[in-house]
Order: C-alpha cells, then sequence, then structure tokens
C-alpha cells in the first residue's frame, strides 16, 4: 500500500467527434441491434461478452480486464434532453453545463477554482494537449496546457544562463497585472506568468520520473505518460484533462472506430499499471465521455450524429458495474432515429463533484442532478 | 522618407491583408499610396505570381504531392505564404480554410487539401455563389463531410447540416426538416475514383455527379418547394439575409477585431454594428462578392482604427516572423521544422481539430501556446546571419542608432512599428538602458544586442496582437 493518502484526483479523457456508443458497449444480446447495424456491427462471436446482454467491442480487451477487477463503471444513456446533433454545440454544453444559453465556464475549471481559489499553485489543473478546453475555461483560473512535457520552458533557446535569468526577471516584470487593464491584456499576463511559474516547477516531472512500464506510441499514450510523470511528481495537480480524437465516424467506421478504442484501452491500460507499479493512484480516477452517441440505424459505412451515449469511470476509487439502463432500441422509443438519453451528464458530475471531491456540486453544474453510487 | 505613421497604417494594412511586410517594402507601398495599394491587394496585377514553386521543388520535391505526409503540406502552403505576391489571395485562402476547415486528420490525402487551398486561392476573393457551389463539388470537402456517403436510398446529413449550420446561414436560422431536405438534394454529388488506399496508394479524385444516386423527389427547403438539386439549395440559401450577415461577420473576425466564438453569435451582437451591416449592404448590393466587401472594409475608417485589436493567428506568427528575419528568400533548410510550428501553437495547418475549425482570438492563447509563440520569435530574431535580420541589423547601423532608446525604437519599428503601453516601453527601456549604448565597433556584439532586445519586444503581450 502507498505511504501517503494525497487530495482526490481527476484525469478526464475526452473522446472527441461523437463516440458510438452501440459499437463500444453493445447490447448483443438484442436482435434489433444487427438489424440496425448490417454494415458496421460486430458479430456476435467477436463481441467480448460482460453479462448475458452487453458486451465491449472487440478492442477493449485492457479495459474488461480491468472491469473484471473491479475498476470500470459503465454509465449508460448518458446525455440531456434535444441534443442538437452539432459537434461544437454539444460539446459546449458537456463542457460548460449549460444546455439552453451559451456558457462560457467549464465545469472542470470550475472544480479547480474550488479546489486553489486563492491560485496558489498554478499547475492545479493542466491540460495534455493544444490548446485549452472549454472544460478548463474559468476567467481568472491558471491552465496549464503541455502538449510534450520533454520540450516545456520559456525562451529556452538562451543558452547564457545569466542571460535568460535577466529575461525571465524581465518577463515576469512585464507580465504583473496592472490596474484597469482590458480582458484580454489581463488574460494575456495572467497567462504569462503562469505559465513562466508553471514551466519551472513542471520541469522536474520527467527528471523524477523512472517506470518500467512500456506506454504504446500512441498520442493519446504519450499525453496519459505525461500525465503520470506529473502526477508522481507530487506538484499539486488534482485536475488532469486530455482528449483523443476523431470519434466522427460517418463513414469508414468499421476500421476506424477499432483503432480508435485500441489507442484509449492499451493506453488507459499503461497508465493504470504505471501507477501501480509505483504503489500509487487510489486517489486517482478517471472519466470518459463524449459529446454524443451516434445514430442506431448505420448509414452503409459509419454512423450519424445522435444523442444518448456512454461514460466511463476507471480507478480504483471506483465502484465497478454496469450504471443507468441501456435506452430501448425499439423504433418507437427512439427520437428521430437516435437512442434517448436517460440519465443526465450533469449527475454523473454531480457524483464526482459531491463524492470524489466532496464539494457543493449545485453551483458546479448549474443545478441539482441524481447522482449514481459509482463511486466508493 | 516616408512619414512614420503612413508606414505604421501600410504596417497595419499588410499584417491584416497578408502576412506582413519589411521595412523596405513598406516605404514602397506608403509611396503608392493606401488606396491604391488596397486595389491592388483585391485586383492582383497579372504580372504578380503566387508563391515561388519553383524554389520548393528544387529543395522540397515531397512537397509537391505530399500525399499522407502532412509535414510536407503544411510546408508547402507556409512557404506559399512567405513568398507570394498575392499576400491578400494568399490571406483569403487562410480565411476560407478557417471558415470551410477540412482536415487531413480524416482525408489522409494532403494532395486533396493543398487542391482545395487553391481552390480557394483561384474563387477566394470571387463570388460568393460561385465559391460555394465550387465548395460543394470539392473532393477534399465531399469526403471530409461524408458526402459520397449520402445515396439517394440512405441520406447522410453530415454536409447538409454544415452547409447551414457553419457555411452559410449559422444555427438558428433553419429546421431539422431542412437540413433533411438539403441534404437529399445534394445525393449523388459524390467522388470518384473509390479505389482504397491498398494496394493502389492514392488516386486523384474528382466530382462526379450519379445521376441515378440522385432523389428526384419534390423537396421544401426554406420555405421553398421544387423539384431541388444542390445548385437550387444553394441558389436559395446564399440569398438569405443570414447568410450575408454570417460570412460577414466571419470577415470583420479575421480581418478588422476580434469577435466572441461563432457559437455565441445568435445571442451577442456584433462588436460593431454598423460596420457589420454595412458590409453587408455592400456584399448584397454586388450580388455577393466577395471582393468587393474586402474593397469597402480595408479602406474603411473602421478598419484603420482597428489597429492591434486582434491576437495574431498561429500562422500568423509563424508566418509574418519568417517574412521578418528573410527566412524565406529561398526554402530554408528547416522549413519541414518551422511549418510545425504553428501546430505547437495550437492551429495545425490543414487539419483544423473538426469542421468548425479554430476558436480565434484570446482562445488562441493558453499557457503552452504563448511559451510557443515567444520562443519561435525569439529564436527566430536569435539567427542574425537570415538576411532579413542583415538587413535590420544595417539598417539601424546605416541610421547610427547608438542609445538604448534609439535601439528600442528601432526594434519596434522593424517589428511592424509596434506600439507599446508607456508601462512595457519602460520596462524595455530600462532593460535597454542597462546595456548602455550599441557598440558599432564590434558588429557582432551590436547584431546580439539587437537580436535581444527584439526577443524581448516578441515576448511583450503587445506583440500578440496583429
Amino acid at each position: 500500500m502507498t505511504s501517503t493518502k494525497k487530495d482526490p484526483v481527476i484525469v478526464v479523457l475526452q473522446l472527441t467527434g461523437g463516440n458510438d456508443y452501440m459499437n463500444t458497449v453493445i447490447p448483443y444480446s438484442d436482435p434489433l441491434y444487427y438489424e440496425n447495424r448490417p454494415n458496421v456491427g460486430y458479430k456476435m462471436e467477436d463481441i467480448i461478452k460482460v453479462d448475458d446482454n452487453l458486451g465491449f467491442m472487440p478492442a477493449m480487451g485492457p479495459i474488461k480486464e480491468m472491469y473484471d477487477q473491479g475498476k470500470v463503471a459503465v454509465i449508460h444513456g448518458i446525455g440531456y434532453p434535444d441534443s442538437p446533433r452539432s459537434h461544437f454545440r454539444s460539446m459546449d454544453i458537456w463542457h460548460t453545463c449549460e444546455p439552453d444559453k451559451v456558457g462560457t465556464e467549464g465545469w472542470a475549471g470550475r472544480v479547480a477554482r474550488e479546489l486553489d481559489p486563492n491560485k496558489e499553485n498554478v499547475l492545479t489543473a493542466i491540460n495534455f494537449g493544444h490548446g485549452l478546453p472549454r472544460a478548463l475555461a474559468v476567467p481568472g483560473v491558471p491552465v496549464a496546457a503541455i502538449s510534450d512535457l520533454g520540450t516545456y520552458g520559456l525562451l529556452t533557446g538562451i543558452s547564457d544562463q545569466d542571460q535568460r535569468a535577466k529575461a525571465l526577471d524581465l518577463f515576469s516584470r512585464m507580465y504583473s497585472p496592472t490596474v484597469g487593464g482590458s480582458f484580454v491584456t489581463d488574460y494575456l499576463r495572467s497567462t504569462g506568468t503562469e505559465a513562466m511559474i508553471g514551466a519551472d516547477i513542471v520541469k522536474v516531472a520527467p527528471e523524477r520520473y523512472s517506470s518500467n512500464v512500456e506506454y504504446p506510441s500512441s498520442a493519446i499514450a504519450q499525453h496519459l505518460r505525461d500525465i503520470a510523470q506529473v502526477y508522481m511528481a507530487d506538484l499539486g495537480t488534482r485536475v488532469f484533462y486530455t482528449q483523443h480524437a476523431s470519434f466522427d465516424t460517418h463513414a469508414g467506421e468499421y476500421a476506424a472506430h477499432p483503432a480508435l478504442w485500441k489507442d484509449i484501452s492499451e493506453g488507459v491500460s499503461a497508465f493504470f499499471e504505471d501507477l501501480k507499479e509505483h504503489n500509487t493512484g487510489e486517489n486517482v480516477i478517471m472519466y470518459l465521455f463524449s459529446e454524443f452517441g451516434r445514430r442506431v440505424r448505420d448509414n452503409g459505412s459509419g454512423t450519424d450524429h445522435g444523442a444518448a451515449g456512454v461514460a466511463f469511470a476507471i480507478g480504483d476509487g471506483v465502484k465497478g458495474g454496469m450504471y443507468g439502463e441501456y435506452p430501448s432500441r425499439e423504433a418507437k422509443d427512439l427520437e428521430q432515429g437516435d437512442l434517448v438519453p436517460n440519465y443526465d451528464f450533469r449527475g454523473a458530475y454531480t457524483t464526482i463533484v459531491e463524492d470524489w471531491f466532496g464539494m457543493d456540486a449545485t453551483p458546479i453544474v448549474n443545478g441539482n442532478f441524481e447522482k449514481m453510487g459509482y463511486l466508493k | 522618407m516616408s512619414n512614420k505613421e503612413d508606414l505604421a497604417l501600410m504596417a497595419h494594412l499588410m499584417r491584416r491583408a497578408g502576412f506582413g511586410a519589411t521595412w523596405e517594402e513598406l516605404e514602397a507601398l506608403v509611396d503608392k499610396g493606401y488606396d491604391a495599394v488596397v486595389d491592388e491587394l483585391v485586383d492582383p496585377p497579372a504580372d504578380r505570381h503566387g508563391g515561388k514553386a519553383e524554389l520548393l521543388i528544387r529543395y522540397y520535391p515531397g512537397c509537391l504531392l505530399p500525399g499522407g505526409n502532412p509535414v510536407m503540406g503544411q510546408a508547402n502552403w507556409l512557404y506559399n505564404m512567405v513568398s507570394t505576391d498575392k499576400p491578400l489571395e494568399e490571406k483569403m485562402a487562410l480565411f476560407w480554410h478557417h471558415v470551410f476547415a477540412t482536415g487531413n486528420s480524416k482525408l489522409d490525402n494532403c494532395d486533396q487539401m493543398l487542391t482545395q487551398i487553391q481552390m480557394f486561392r483561384e474563387l477566394g476573393m470571387g463570388n460568393y455563389q460561385e465559391l460555394i457551389l465550387e465548395l460543394s463539388k470539392n473532393p477534399a470537402m465531399i469526403y471530409w463531410l461524408d458526402n459520397n456517403e449520402n445515396h439517394r436510398d440512405a441520406v447522410n446529413e453530415n454536409w447538409g447540416r454544415e452547409l447551414l449550420e457553419l457555411f452559410t446561414m449559422g444555427v438558428s436560422n433553419y429546421t431539422e426538416v431542412d437540413v433533411r431536405e438539403a441534404s437529399r438534394a445534394f445525393t449523388g454529388w459524390t467522388i470518384t475514383p473509390k479505389l482504397p488506399r491498398q494496394p493502389y496508394g492514392r488516386y486523384p479524385w474528382r466530382f462526379e455527379y450519379r445521376e441515378a444516386d440522385h432523389d428526384f423527389g419534390e423537396k421544401t427547403f426554406l420555405g421553398q418547394t421544387g423539384n431541388f438539386n444542390g445548385e437550387d439549395i444553394i441558389d436559395i440559401v446564399v440569398k438569405e439575409p443570414a447568410t450575408a450577415r454570417f460570412i460577414c461577420r466571419h470577415l470583420y473576425n479575421f480581418f478588422v477585431a476580434d469577435e466572441p466564438q461563432v457559437p455565441a453569435w445568435t445571442i451577442e451582437p456584433a462588436r460593431d454594428e454598423e460596420a457589420l451591416d454595412n458590409m453587408c449592404n455592400v456584399f448584397e448590393e454586388s450580388n455577393y462578392e466577395i471582393r468587393e466587401v474586402l474593397r469597402f472594409m480595408l479602406k474603411s475608417d473602421f478598419f484603420k482604427e482597428a489597429r492591434f485589436q486582434k491576437i495574431k493567428s498561429p500562422a500568423e506568427v509563424v508566418a509574418s516572423t519568417m517574412k521578418m528575419v528573410g527566412s524565406y528568400q529561398f526554402p530554408d533548410p528547416g522549413l519541414a521544422r518551422i511549418c510545425r510550428e504553428p501546430g505547437y501553437m495550437g492551429q495545425d495547418i490543414l487539419d483544423p481539430p473538426s469542421v468548425e475549425g479554430w476558436h480565434t482570438g484570446s482562445e488562441w492563447i493558453n499557457s503552452g501556446s504563448l511559451l510557443a509563440r515567444i520562443n519561435f520569435v525569439a529564436d527566430s530574431v536569435n539567427k542574425t546571419d537570415l538576411p532579413g535580420m542583415q538587413n535590420i541589423i544595417s539598417r539601424m547601423k546605416g541610421e547610427g542608432i547608438t542609445t538604448p532608446d534609439e535601439l528600442l525604437e528601432g526594434c519596434l519599428d522593424s517589428m511592424g512599428f509596434l506600439a507599446l503601453s508607456d508601462e512595457t516601453r519602460e520596462q524595455l527601456s530600462t532593460h535597454a538602458n542597462e546595456g548602455g549604448n550599441l557598440d558599432w565597433s564590434d558588429e557582432a556584439a551590436a547584431a546580439e544586442r539587437i537580436a535581444e532586445m527584439m526577443a524581448l519586444v516578441g515576448a511583450t503581450t503587445e506583440y500578440q496582437f496583429a
């Protein structure tokens, strides 16, 4: 067991583009599945059976192993009413918990603000990848964005250390806060300051890290390896965010979708193995989601934008199993040909915010939503 | 000697309507006169050429048909950005790439991406209806939004939806039924040949209309009923006032000043409603000629007054820095490395994150991308032997720049007549004064001082704006 009990940590893994729920967790005992998926469905014998009715798609072997250890919760039928079926809009809704208007604050950024209200640690939340997902965007909340841990730093090209120190000193003065600046200038200044401090702190992570676990070469596995390094360096990061793309399988789904899930399954498995090797990770859960599921009936070579989807929670702190109900595939129960969500995504966030982080979820998810008992 | 204010205004125009210009180029342009320069930008004279392809092919033959190699595709385009003599044509190609965001992540075919970009060069300043019709026949777009899977008996809504949501009217101006009907009208609009990659390799795609796969049934679209084909849908949708507003707001956001992100457009008023109205009027009165909106916009006071009101996109940061230091005069041996820089700053050209393109403005900035921007400029100006840097240095020497404040001023002017806040100016001036006067008797040391000062100017918040 580990030596110290640490603060709760979350790793959010976004499946960008609309993951096909029905080809991820497959209702294999239902004839309607095979009827609706003549072109991009799996054969009964290829599906990894989980129980008498549901199975994982063939590329999810490593996830199934963790499932058997009781570490994977599958959250069924997740979504929200009246899916706009637009990537853009739907991802915004998942990020901001605002289905009716354009939100400006992200739920994970709000969690970071609650965790570190006085901005004592610029590394409380980190996105691994390019850009800043709206889920982490909250004015005044510093979020580091690290596309590659190995090359992270400011004015790293100045080789003379004395000269670089002077340049960094000037930089810190130029980016110090001012009175009466515009929103954009203030944002630039705080981002620059945080970037400099964060880069300085985070450079210890690769130095402290050594591991026997070999991660695959996929982009998502490399991000997860960077996350493991920063987590194990004890820098106080509590919200890790990363994504994998593109799950927008309108066409060519039969080739693309298993490749994506192979990347995810192998990467996630290596990540948890790495934590285990280092006797740590009991305070880490991972949460996987996508902006919507896809249409029940395939379109010949892929599937179009749908509504209800599936989310996963993984980790030692998770009570493994199936949660909620798979929405009906009966034609009469579909809306515009799509599975109807029966569980609000903000309930899944509420579970994390209250039962994992011990905070009041209402102001974070914009309301009160039913929790799901998938955490220990 | 040109007046400094004229030079600064011309620098503004060339940053927005191109990828920046050197001091010498700005002086020549000021002599021509502002309005004449705008007219040449929107109507390039016949003797102007695009990117210097022959040099690119000699040094980077893989750039011509990069196939599945995105780096070579990006190198091709970036080189065109910095070497073109028709800067606005190239900038408009980037503009349409932002709006009609198509990505190699799905195509795995940079040849087709570059063909699409070439189409934007040729039609990007022309008639909007012609452009959108050509777009709906563009093989990269057809494949990107799956219209090759949109069949008479199995409608795929991807292209039909994005045509309305992202390329013409914007959300909330149409119904789900309109999406369905538009999609039906584009059934049979496909590409050929559809040979698998293995074992044949990549075949160049071309548009094909398959009558047998087209749904000839009656359709009702935006209140009109008829036996519509794709051309009819475009004819109807282009004339919608929502389309003029949507496209002009995109132009304003790209060329004039940062607007909120696109999803907020149905809710947030425009930054300058009057300017937007005027642009829409010009667009509609000219029968949807993009060129005329550009001409009007670039000559307007609202444009001239919008100096440094936009955060530079990563492509702008990289291309304008390359132009400044002159690493483009023949393809830089590091081109294959440099062309990845916009991606490190959050803009993988030829590979936007999704069909909605990139979020712009302050969303370009996060701690990772800001570090990448600052580091790139610093590393570039540090190469003092590059021809652009040599020009800057010898010009400063020729003008007898000696004192620390003259040094700072010379660097600001060399970097696009950048305006600084009093505070930043004082901090940079203090730093410059600590180093004392420039000593031209040791030219290498003087060059290093200039490079250092330019790197620090490049690290200011002010330099992040165009």
